[in-house]
């Protein structure tokens, strides 16, 4: 084992693995992150805890990624670049590898245009495949960027995101390729409506034998509304959503958006587990954490493997 | 060239409010080019000034110049004769004009006109945008002539973020994606193989992290 | 055709409107002009094919200048029309004399009168 992450035990088991996401809140009570844990324990194999996402502040992932861990949840801690520079970093890595997290997704970032502070400066000191390359120099070489060995090496499961369709389309399987070489070891990918396009990536995926080097989950968010579903599709950068799927949401009765939203995304995953190198799924229930349980259930991936850690 | 923006005149002329005899200079290099602090500007902006402060019945007299460039001393030398009549120098030129101007009169208060954008090109007569952040590594050898840092949001030497959709940036819809013309490119180049290299992480010493930059040529020194 | 207009429109000819620059047009409100209106041919009538075009976005920018000036943007006008319509020349001096007379004297030369 490269860490002593649960999540990297499930899958190298060869178990098909089940995360979810969690949004610290925008203030300092440890009450509504242990609120949303308790909805997600027993369910999954892992949680992301986000980094600032969408650059509006809240609670650092890393402290609540501490709250969660005393929950008995395994936290995936989220790391953008946006807003820390190699020393900030580094020094964070360390911090959480000593506070008991053993699951780093590593991310570029929203741009701090989109969010509450839109006059900051950015620090991109370097770009999410880099940051992969740093977690794993520090964790298997024992070394700084800086060329200085470290005492005590992080011993993190290293993560990151991909978008198979952000475009352009041509690029989007060598850059997982940059990803695994770079030292990756899971992939939850963006949200997933638009199956076909989906499996023609893994295609080209296996084509190059990149599922066998890295485990990919696919990304699944259930529709609440048929609102919602039009603001993924028309205003969420890099989503794809078929208008198939807007029209069956559009179909249902009233009180039932919420439960086809359900539907299409427990369908969603059923056709996820046939594909051959996906090997998870990542429930991104956003503000809707107390759907996953649910979703989980129905899929049929409940129970989930006893781990002993 | 350097492009650069006059301020807003309500911010020039209260930089000035409490005096009464200026001398605007402009700069016939870059921001000649790029309209902002060449000698028309300069005769727009004595104009509007004067204009401004007889409304507010504070007249003032104001001297133009506009120099042949404002970043070599010989050109600001031309100003020595006459400069220290002056309470203020208004200075049309780009951030470096301006301070190089302040050092070489030391008596004198020295104001800028222009708020200094970007280092770019003109795309069309009346439109100007950023290719170069001199970050004193080029790195457009590897990216098929295009900058990942000075044409990508995010500066990503290995791009393009989840961001990236229809070939535009997440910031705007009016931005062009710079990982989507570097692909591009390689692709009409025939590299796209480079793609998959990684680019380490940079070392941005070169850039201004490093402190202020100097270049010397030894062999140009007298 | 003998038609009237306003005797307080001074006229000044240029070879196309195209040569009307900003600074011109400002100082002819430092020099004291009430009101400035450009007479351009129609647009697509230029006989350098862009001049009246041009104009008029000298015009627009101009105008945003002398707002931030204070004396106001709406001292300026560009207007299009031939050589031959006559009556419309007359009626556009009456319009812009109109204007000014409601707006009242240029603040910079109510300013420089005073002794």
């Amino acid at each position: 084992m490269k860490s002593e992450s649960k999540l990297e035990q499930i899958l190298t088991k060869g178990e098909f693995a089940v995360t979810s996401e969690c949004g610290p809140p925008r203030g300092a009570d440890a009450e509504v992150i242990r609120k949303k844990g308790e909805m997600l324990k027993g369910f999954v194999d892992g949680v992301n805890v986000t980094d600032n996402q969408t650059s509006v502040v809240r609670m650092s992932s890393i402290s609540s990624c501490v709250i969660l861990k005393e929950l008995g949840l395994n936290p995936i801690m989220q790391m953008v670049t946006r807003d820390r520079n190699r020393i900030a970093i580094q020094s964070d890595i360390l911090g959480a590898a000593a506070l008991g997290i053993n699951n780093i997704l590593c991310l570029t970032g929203d741009h701090q245009k989109f969010g509450d502070h839109a006059s900051a400066k950015n620090v991109f000191d370097m770009d999410s495949i880099q940051l992969v390359q740093t977690v794993k120099l520090m964790r298997d070489e024992g070394k700084f960027l800086g060329g200085e060995e470290l005492k005590g090496s992080p011993k993190m499961f290293i993560g990151a995101a991909e978008n198979p369709f952000a475009d352009p389309f041509e690029i989007r399987v060598p850059r997982l390729a940059k990803k695994v070489a770079a030292g990756v070891d899971f992939i939850q990918t963006q949200c997933i409506y638009n199956l076909p396009k989906f499996e023609k990536w893994m295609k080209l995926v296996r084509d190059r034998g990149l599922h066998e080097r890295v485990h990919i989950l696919g990304g699944v968010t259930p529709f609440k509304s048929v609102g919602m579903a039009n603001y993924m599709k028309k205003s969420v950068p890099g989503m794809d959503v078929p208008d198939e799927l807007i029209e069956r949401m559009k179909a249902a009765p009233k009180e039932k958006k919420a439960e086809e939203g359900i539907n299409i995304c427990i369908e969603t995953i059923q056709r996820l587990r046939d594909i051959e190198g996906i090997h998870g799924v990542h429930v991104m229930a956003i503000e809707w954490e107390e759907m996953v349980s649910e979703i989980v259930k129905r899929a049929g991936l409940f129970p989930r493997p006893h781990i002993e850690s | 060239m350097i492009v650069a923006e006059r301020k807003p005149l309500e911010q020039i002329s209260s930089m000035i409010e409490s005096n009464s005899k200026v001398l605007i200079v402009g700069c016939g290099e870059c921001v000649t080019v790029c309209s902002a602090g060449g000698k028309k500007e300069v005769d727009i902006l004595a104009s509007a000034l004067n204009m401004i402060r007889i409304k507010e019945s504070k007249p003032i007299e104001i001297r133009q110049e506009t120099l042949e460039r404002q970043c070599d001393a010989e050109y600001l030398e031309q100003l020595r004769g006459f400069i220290g009549e002056y309470e203020v120098v208004i200075s049309m030129a780009c951030g470096a004009g301006v301070q190089f101007m302040a050092e070489k009169y030391k008596n004198s208060l020295v104001l800028p006109a222009l708020n200094t954008k970007f280092i770019g090109v003109t795309e069309e007569q009346g439109v100007w945008s950023e290719r170069c952040h001199a970050c004193g590594d080029c790195k457009l050898h590897l990216t098929g002539g295009v900058c990942p840092i000075a044409r990508c949001s995010k500066s990503l030497l290995n791009g393009p973020c989840g961001g990236s959709a229809n070939g535009k940036c997440e910031i705007s819809p009016e931005v062009v994606c710079g990982w989507q013309l570097i692909i591009e490119r390689l692709s009409d180049l025939g590299q796209l193989e480079k793609y998959e290299e990684i680019i380490p992480i940079n070392d941005w010493s070169t850039n201004r992290d490093g402190g202020p930059r100097k270049v010397v040529r030894e062999d140009l020194r007298l | 055709m003998r038609l009237n207009y306003p005797p307080n429109v001074k006229i000044i000819k240029v070879p196309c409107t195209g040569k009307v620059d900003v600074i011109h047009l400002l100082q002819a409100f430092e020099r004291g002009a009430d009101g400035v209106y450009i007479a351009g041919c129609l647009e697509g009538d230029c006989h350098f094919l862009r001049g009246n075009l041009r104009a008029r976005k000298r015009v627009e920018y101009t105008k945003r200048l002398l707002d931030e000036i204070g004396i106001g943007g709406e001292r300026l006008q560009m207007y299009n029309m031939s050589a031959a319509q006559g009556p419309r020349f007359a009626e556009v001096a009456r319009e812009m004399t109109e204007r000014i007379m409601t707006l009242g004297p240029n603040p910079i030369r109510a300013k420089n009168r005073k002794p």
